[in-house]
């Protein structure tokens, strides 16, 4: 028999080629190409009143300069709204090179293409932009007072109000026998993927056809995006994402202004154009998340059950809206996680501010919409002197509830229907994994070594895997390789081996024989994206789909040849064979060769499959009409919806009250991603994500001045934890299928990341008795806190958010 | 986040590397780690006209320890340092601070003698040249001389040396009989810059009192400075003395700045704590030398 290959935790089969140096960026690729650079504005928000290229025209090796007056036809329009939603009633975006207003420093202005990047940056040095400087709007505070407005015709700067309701909130609350209400902020922090985003483009005169490689997460995307402003017909553009270096987010906003700039100036100049985002420029021209004000009234009764939960929320989306109000969206309908809440009203005004644009990153307004409500659950618990983790308990969905309706429309437009899942027991697993009921005795402990514990947790829902579509190609060669391709792109999830775990165990066949091909136009060209937790569950299902296509066949064939019906054969080791008939088989490589009429005998295996060639049909055509030569399938798979995978966070700080340094001692995970096909894959994913959790909570920022300038943009000041502060994380797994998909997947992909914050929070909390009422939090702030002379002992001025 | 266009020069030997220095005049720049200059090449917010790598002249690479100190050439890497027994021996605080640079990318690469003629109040070796009572030796066209620690800081990233002038050496008296020493940093991410960092000397008499307690910061000042704290602990014994009065004391006595990642009033908290941690532990270890 095969050996059993999902749910096995298969070593990931890209990692010596990724690890080792010899992974292919796109910064490997072209070394002989321009390159580019850009000229980005350092004013928050100011005029270009003018730019002057005299200066720059004589360095040696400039090739061409543009601005906005050089860009022609669809590239002088706005940069398109990816995803309109009938509440984004202000949406606005830039252009590729701007007009005549930047938004945001880091804008870009000027690209300049030379013979190197050296050059090209000398070049931008000499180029002088003249501004007149606009009044600057940074922060939800400032953008909400609206004494300033971020675009000249949006005065309130109110690019959309996001608005759901589930019933009579007002009413409700009016009828809970308590209520209370809090105030809380959440920081920016952003993607940062190692390798930042990048473009090379090849231009054919001759074919009149261009190759992109970028390091995106949506290639097909981007490759429409490019035909329709270059105004190339379709099948006259490729892009190819090769292997990318992370994108948590980022890299689904498409098309950045130089993914359609790069290509625009390699056709111009015939010749092949590159460039490499730099770090600074990653950090002030590409995209942040996160930075919410939320108010919060909850109703509730006696034993801490929720009765109506009110959230009014601002959301900052930066400049412009080039991604819809996806994360405000999915803040709003994620936010009631594993609970049942009678009466929800959500309401988000998604603001403009004079800082870089907002798009997802990993959990892509989860963890904001997690932060609310699981607070929430522990002011209620304080508030009655209940433990926390049972007033979770008396609010959890219960296991016999599914599929549960919240009434709420998700970022899809589909309802927010969970398809299954075990919250209990994911609260049950996490209370004994961290030892909560042990948490009192830990701290007389930590006390007599000088520290304050603090434990905490999170619960949270995470809908994964939205449509509309995923397709797989699998085909199996006469050598017996079997190729399975998708159109989603892959950055590090290694997909190269859990996609091969599908399809050799849904075709039957070794995993050494299977290669994994994503995100190449040129061998797929129907597909969304990598984000939102969705490949396994969207291109998983289609690949194995496409397996079982290729199954069919392979067995209709064989069934012929070996004489046998179709339902006594099986595929083992990459043998069709007759089962308990051991010796009754063919290869499926042969099966392959078959597979195809015409066979010149080139190779050893068209010479090895003739001897199973019969004579044939003399009355038949030798490809039967609805049939084709070849053993291979394309599928897809469309879900109805989202499949909501779930899971649950506990955190243990010890707080040392000299210095005020927070210490992440434990963590521990409960996760259900349904069917897992890779557990060292999932495991993998929940400590990235757990890592960028404890970044969000304790390290990351983005320090904007009240000029709208980015004090940290660099790695020295901007702190993304190393691996000496993320803690060792203990995962316990529970496995809910989903029902929706023929392999009961969830995704897995955001998960770690989205109650980081909440849980943290949380624990800190507990260790010093004081609310915290903004995160993330650092020592120096901690110190500032527990010298509050607040009654409500909340910090005055909310640190790090600039009023 | 390319250099500007700049010249490069590799002499092979001091007196070449001060002629191209003494060509080319105040924009030209002596390289040895880079660990420092490069980033602030690559950022574009330095843009020397001329490199001068040093990293090719000779006799520049030595841990001279005799009895009185320890003499650091210019291409010792904070590494040599970190792991020479010997230097650690006259003088504890060398290894202990090296410890505490950056990561080991940049201790391997990065040179204690660069970082000092950086003169970065964040950098841990200037802090442990002024707390030992150092001094580095300049070499200029018209010959070399020692320029003691407290006349070389000016001000942050600056230094008295101008002119055609290599940095050739930096020289850490030994530690005095009966003295110990302690070095420890607070950092947000391990290796990062320090929030604030204490050196300490204290040193006893044969009755295991405290005659000196004295301290020097890590991201406290302008300049590195050190601290007299003895009046505080004078007299003490080594084992009872009351080393959160030198902390309050020497809260008093800093003026640190405040930034991203701190206020002022954590440094001078972090100030205070450090102090009583890192002169209770010399203290001890005083006793045994």
């Amino acid at each position: 028999m095969t050996t059993k290959l999902m749910g096995e935790p298969v070593r990931r089969r890209e990692d010596l080629r990724l690890i080792t140096g010899r992974g292919r960026y796109t910064d490997d690729i072209g070394h002989g190409a321009l390159a580019a650079a850009f000229v980005r504005s350092p004013y928050a928000h100011a005029r270009i009143t003018g730019i002057d290229v005299d200066g720059a025209l004589d360095v040696e090796g400039v090739v061409a300069i543009y601005t906005y007056e050089d860009l022609a036809g669809p590239m002088a329009e706005p940069l398109p709204v990816l995803i309109p939603h009938p509440q984004l009633t202000a949406p606005r975006t830039g252009f590729p090179l701007a007009r005549d207003v930047v938004q945001h420093v880091g804008e870009a202005v000027v690209m300049v293409v030379a013979t190197d990047r050296y050059v090209a940056e000398d070049v931008c040095d000499r180029i002088v932009v003249s501004y007149e400087e606009l009044p600057v709007v940074v922060g939800v505070d400032a953008s909400r007072a609206a004494v300033h407005a971020v675009h000249a015709d949006v005065p309130d700067n109110v690019a959309a109000r996001h608005h759901q309701e589930t019933g009579d909130v007002e009413a409700a609350l009016a009828a809970s026998p308590r209520t209370l209400s809090f105030t809380q902020y959440i920081e920016r922090s952003a993607c940062m993927p190692m390798e930042g985003k990048g473009v090379h483009a090849v231009w054919d005169a001759d074919d009149s056809s261009l190759r992109v490689h970028t390091s995106t997460q949506a290639s097909t995307s981007v490759r429409a995006a490019i035909a329709a402003k270059l105004q190339l017909s379709l099948e006259k553009v490729e892009v190819v994402a090769p292997d990318v270096g992370g994108g948590f987010g980022v890299k689904i906003v498409h098309p950045w202004p130089e993914e359609l700039l790069v290509p625009m100036a390699a056709i111009a100049l015939g010749q092949p154009v590159h460039w490499a985002e730099d770090r600074r420029e990653h950090f002030i021209s590409s995209a942040h998340e996160r930075e919410q004000r939320q108010e919060i009234t909850v109703g509730y009764d006696d034993e801490g059950r929720v009765t109506a939960l009110d959230v009014r929320a601002w959301h900052d989306n930066g400049a412009y809206t080039p991604y819809g109000i996806i994360v405000p969206i999915v803040t709003a309908t994620q936010l009631v996680g594993p609970y049942a809440v009678p009466v929800y009203r959500v309401r988000i005004d998604s603001v403009y501010t004079n800082t870089v644009i907002v798009t997802p990153y990993r959990g892509a307004g989860r963890p904001q919409g997690c932060y609310a409500m699981e607070r929430t659950m522990d002011r209620i618990a304080q508030d009655l002197g209940l433990d926390r983790a049972e007033v979770r308990r008396r609010n959890l969905i219960g296991k016999d509830q599914f599929p549960y309706d919240h009434h709420l429309t998700f970022q899809d437009g589909r309802p927010v229907i969970y398809d299954s899942g075990d919250y209990e027991g994911l609260l049950d697993k996490l209370v004994a994994l961290v030892g909560w009921d042990r948490a009192e005795e830990r701290r007389a402990e930590a006390a007599s070594r000088g520290k304050q514990l603090g434990i905490g947790m999170a619960m949270y829902v995470e809908g994964t895997g939205p449509g509309p579509y995923e397709g797989g190609h699998v085909q199996v060669l006469g050598s017996g390789k079997v190729l399975v391709s998708t159109g989603l792109t892959s950055q590090g999830q290694g997909h190269e081996t859990a996609f091969a775990q599908i399809v050799a165990h849904e075709l039957g066949v070794p995993i050494e024989d299977v290669e994994v091909t994503t995100g190449d136009t040129r061998r797929f060209g129907y597909a969304v994206g990598t984000f939102a937790s969705r490949a396994a569950v969207m291109s998983g299902n289609a690949i194995a789909l496409a397996a079982r296509g290729v199954r069919a066949k392979a067995l209709r064939i064989a069934a012929e040849i070996l004489e046998a019906d179709v339902e006594d054969l099986e595929i083992d080791e990459g043998v069709v064979q007759v089962k308990g008939t051991p010796g009754t088989a063919i290869p499926l490589r042969t099966v392959a060769v078959l597979s195809n009429p015409l066979r010149y005998a080139f190779d050893e295996a068209a010479r090895q499959a003739t001897q199973f060639a019969g004579p044939g049909d003399d009355s038949k055509p030798p490809v039967a009409v609805g049939d084709a030569p070849g053993l291979e399938h394309v599928d897809y798979y469309s879900p109805i919806r989202s499949t909501f995978a779930s899971g649950a966070h506990a955190a243990v700080v010890e707080i040392d009250p000299t210095t005020w340094e927070i210490d992440v001692v434990d963590y521990a995970v409960v996760h259900d991603c349904g069917t897992i096909v890779n557990p060292m894959i999932v495991e993998g994913q929940v400590h990235g994500g757990v890592a960028q959790g404890v970044g969000g909570a304790l390290y990351e920022r983005m320090a904007y001045d009240s000029d709208g300038q980015l004090q940290n943009a660099s790695f020295m000041d901007f702190l993304m934890p190393y691996a000496s502060e993320v803690p060792d994380v203990v995962i316990d797994h529970q496995e809910t299928p989903s029902p929706l998909n023929p392999l009961g997947l969830k995704g897995a992909g955001e998960a770690g990341v989205i109650p980081g914050t909440a849980c943290i929070a949380s624990a800190i909390e507990d260790a010093i008795g004081l609310r915290i009422a903004a995160m993330p939090i650092s020592p120096t702030e901690l110190y500032d806190l527990v010298r509050s002379p607040d009654a409500e002992r909340v910090p005055a001025a909310i640190p790090g958010v600039p009023a | 986040m390319k250099p500007a266009p700049f010249g490069y020069a590799d002499p092979t030997s001091l007196d070449e590397a001060l002629s191209v220095l003494e060509s080319e005049g105040e924009s030209a720049k002596v390289m040895a780690g880079g660990q420092s200059l490069l980033p602030l090449l690559s950022m574009r917010l330095a843009s020397p006209t001329t490199l001068v790598d040093i990293n090719r002249v000779p006799g520049l690479d030595a841990v001279v320890v005799g009895d009185d100190g320890v003499r650091v050439g210019a291409l010792v890497r904070h590494v040599g340092l970190l792991h020479h027994a010997g230097a650690a021996a006259v003088q504890p605080l060398l290894a202990r601070a090296t410890a505490n640079v950056a990561h080991p990318a940049i201790r391997n690469r990065g040179t204690t003698v660069g970082s000092i003629a950086h003169a970065d109040p964040s950098g841990e070796m200037t802090s442990v040249l002024a707390l030992t009572g150092g001094s580095v030796t300049v070499a200029t066209p018209a010959g070399s001389s020692a320029v003691d620690w407290a006349d070389f800081f000016i001000g942050p990233l600056e230094t008295s040396v101008h002119g055609p002038a290599v940095v050739i050496d930096a020289f850490f008296p030994a530690l005095p009989a009966r003295t110990g020493t302690a070095f420890e940093e607070i950092s947000r991410r391990k290796g990062d810059y320090a929030v604030c960092g204490a050196g300490v000397t204290v040193t006893l008499d044969h009755d295991s009192r405290v005659t000196s307690a004295r301290a020097s910061y890590i991201s406290v000042g302008l300049v590195p400075e050190v601290h007299d704290l003895t009046e505080a602990v004078v007299g003490q014994s080594a084992d009872t003395a009351d080393w959160a009065a030198a902390g309050a004391l020497a809260r008093t006595l800093v003026d640190p700045d405040g930034d991203l990642h701190a206020s002022a009033d954590y440094r001078r908290l972090l100030v205070g704590v450090l102090t009583e941690r890192t002169l209770a532990r010399a203290a001890q270890e005083a006793q045994n030398r």
